[in-house]
């Protein structure tokens, strides 16, 4: 698969969005949560408690939704600020009874719409960052289809960050490097090439830590049950540790990340 | 006439409006024309203001030199890492020539200087970005060059003033500049739980990655007249919404008006301003 075509997989609007793993790692034990307590509940945004096995966690997953109805209730999976303040609420309560976070992302990019910008995008996102640096719970986050730049990252400041083989994590769009680029959109594949995007780019360059198979179907039990064991075994092992070295190797996962002479 | 040498001049025009603007320095003999208000300026009037117009208040561009000049005591900064420089890991097609070219115009090596000075005697730690090079374009050398000033900030106690201008994150580094976005927020944060004291002056223009971290980020946030601040840039939200954008959108003032900033500071009351936080934040005299 070239890299284009990989962009194409992570886009598909056949593919399985959070609401699937959701459903098919922690069925019925999922309870959402909703609203910032601040503005609204941003329906891009998903959000909860869940078992892990024996062990509760937070959940905070981005939707893109399966149908056009659900796309459009979810604005295509494109947050609003509310929805990434929605998401450090929950980490803050994730916190405070020291539950792990799981993030599942999935999204083109943080959405760029007037409301967003005068409600504070930039800082809303920013926040995110910071506060997720220090959070002192262990934080997994997991790329299951597209991961948007800034608006991924919002999600993605965690212990691990693993992707989904086909799934793809950028700096910017392709369409957007090309006309910047080139003037011309229609060379996105010869910039996904380019921006190393793919899981196995990004695993080379140390950015994410896991590279997980697809799953064949929504019915791939075996995929689903593989991953829910991978990712409590990696909360067991975070959560052993004491808080201090937890956020140390955190910030040197992160710390390191860069390369200049 | 056919359609290029009809477009041409008006093309020619636009041209040399963004050089004289984006220029780090102008010669005495030349007059500016001022983008805002179209007035002729005398470059040297220009200069002696602070690259502020004389008759309509419009704050040009500044670069990072000239803006360590007028906000540092004299003669008082050191500058950290100023041989860092990027290793293009991506191998980006043209990166290297594009970095070339941003060393040329701007005479730095990257797009952030760093370094430590006293601004009324009080010991700060400064970084300024540059809108000569690649228009303070985010990439692993900035975010590095951030994060160990943040990390030298936090070891010696000292306070942080970040003068942002930026386009955003640099996609010719890829992923790796994103992560810097991450790298930098957390070396805020360090600093931010030891106690200290961190100022963000947003200049014209911050967006993207650079306003979805740092910049937004600061204890204080204080912005430069009309600057544009931003994460989405104003044709993309354009271009996505189909709306028209209401009056002065991401501009300074509308941004303070929703609650994102401050103050709007002018650039002569800069320093003095800066100056009496720290006083009250109770940042010691240098000794």
């Amino acid at each position: 698969m070239s890299a284009y075509d990989k962009v194409q997989a992570a886009r598909n609007s056949k593919r399985l969005t959070a609401v699937d793993y959701i459903g098919k790692m922690f069925g019925s034990s999922f309870f959402e949560l909703h609203g910032d307590r601040r503005f609204g509940d941003d329906k891009a945004i998903v959000a909860g408690l869940a078992m892990l096995y024996d062990v509760p966690i937070t959940v905070i997953a981005i939707e893109k939704g399966r149908n056009t109805k659900e796309r459009m209730a979810r604005n295509f999976g494109s947050a609003n600020p509310e929805g990434y303040r929605k998401a450090l609420r929950l980490m803050k309560q994730a916190e405070k009874f020291h539950r792990p976070v799981l993030c599942l992302v999935d999204t083109s990019g943080a959405y760029p719409g007037i409301d967003a910008e005068e409600r504070g995008q930039g800082l809303a996102i920013a926040e995110n960052l910071m506060e997720m640096m220090t959070l002192k719970t262990p934080i997994l986050s997991v790329l299951i289809g597209e991961g948007g730049s800034g608006g991924a990252l919002a999600l993605a400041v965690a212990d691990e960050v693993w992707m989904l083989e086909d799934s793809i994590y950028s700096v910017i769009s392709p369409e957007g490097c090309a006309s910047i680029l080139w003037k011309d959109s229609t060379k996105a594949p010869e910039a996904s090439e380019c921006l190393k995007l793919t899981s196995h780019d990004l695993f080379d360059l140390g950015v994410v830590e896991r590279i997980i198979r697809e799953p064949s179907n929504i019915d791939d039990r075996k995929m689903f049950e593989g991953l829910k064991m991978l990712i409590a075994r990696t909360f067991d092992k975070n959560l052993a540790l004491d808080t201090e070295r937890l956020l140390q190797t955190r910030y040197a996962r992160f710390r390191r990340l860069g390369s200049h002479s | 006439m056919d359609l290029f040498t009809f477009l041409k001049p008006k093309n020619e025009l636009e041209g040399s409006q963004s050089s004289a603007e984006s220029m780090p320095f102008i010669p005495d003999s030349l007059w500016v024309k001022c983008p805002a208000c179209n007035n002729m300026l005398l470059a040297s009037d220009l200069q002696e203001n602070h690259r502020v117009c004389t008759k309509c208040n419009h704050h040009f561009r500044m670069s990072a030199r000239e803006r360590i000049e007028l906000l540092s005591d004299e003669n008082s900064f050191t500058e950290f890492d100023s041989e860092m420089i990027s290793d293009d890991i991506l191998n980006f097609p043209n990166y290297k020539e594009k970095l070339e070219a941003a060393r040329e115009k701007s005479g730095e090596k990257e797009s952030v200087v760093t370094g430590k000075c006293t601004i009324g005697n009080m010991d700060v730690v400064l970084c300024v970005m540059s809108p000569d090079f690649m228009m303070g374009s985010m990439g692993t050398v900035t975010g590095e060059k951030i994060t160990r000033a943040f990390e030298y900030a936090t070891e010696n106690r000292l306070p942080v003033i970040v003068c942002t201008v930026s386009g955003g994150a640099r996609m010719q580094e890829g992923i790796l500049s994103l992560m810097q976005m991450a790298k930098t927020s957390g070396a805020v944060k360090r600093h931010s739980d030891e106690g200290l004291l961190y100022i963000t002056v947003i200049t014209d223009p911050t967006t993207g990655g650079v306003t979805a971290s740092f910049a937004m980020e600061g204890d204080i946030i204080l912005s430069e007249p009309n600057a544009l601040v931003g994460f989405a840039g104003p044709r993309v939200v354009e271009q996505t919404t189909h709306t028209k954008l209401p009056k002065g959108f991401q501009k300074a003032e509308f941004v303070q008006d929703k609650g994102f900033i401050d103050a709007v500071v002018q650039r002569k009351d800069l320093r003095k301003t800066l100056s009496t936080l720290l006083i009250m934040h109770n940042v010691k005299e240098n000794s």
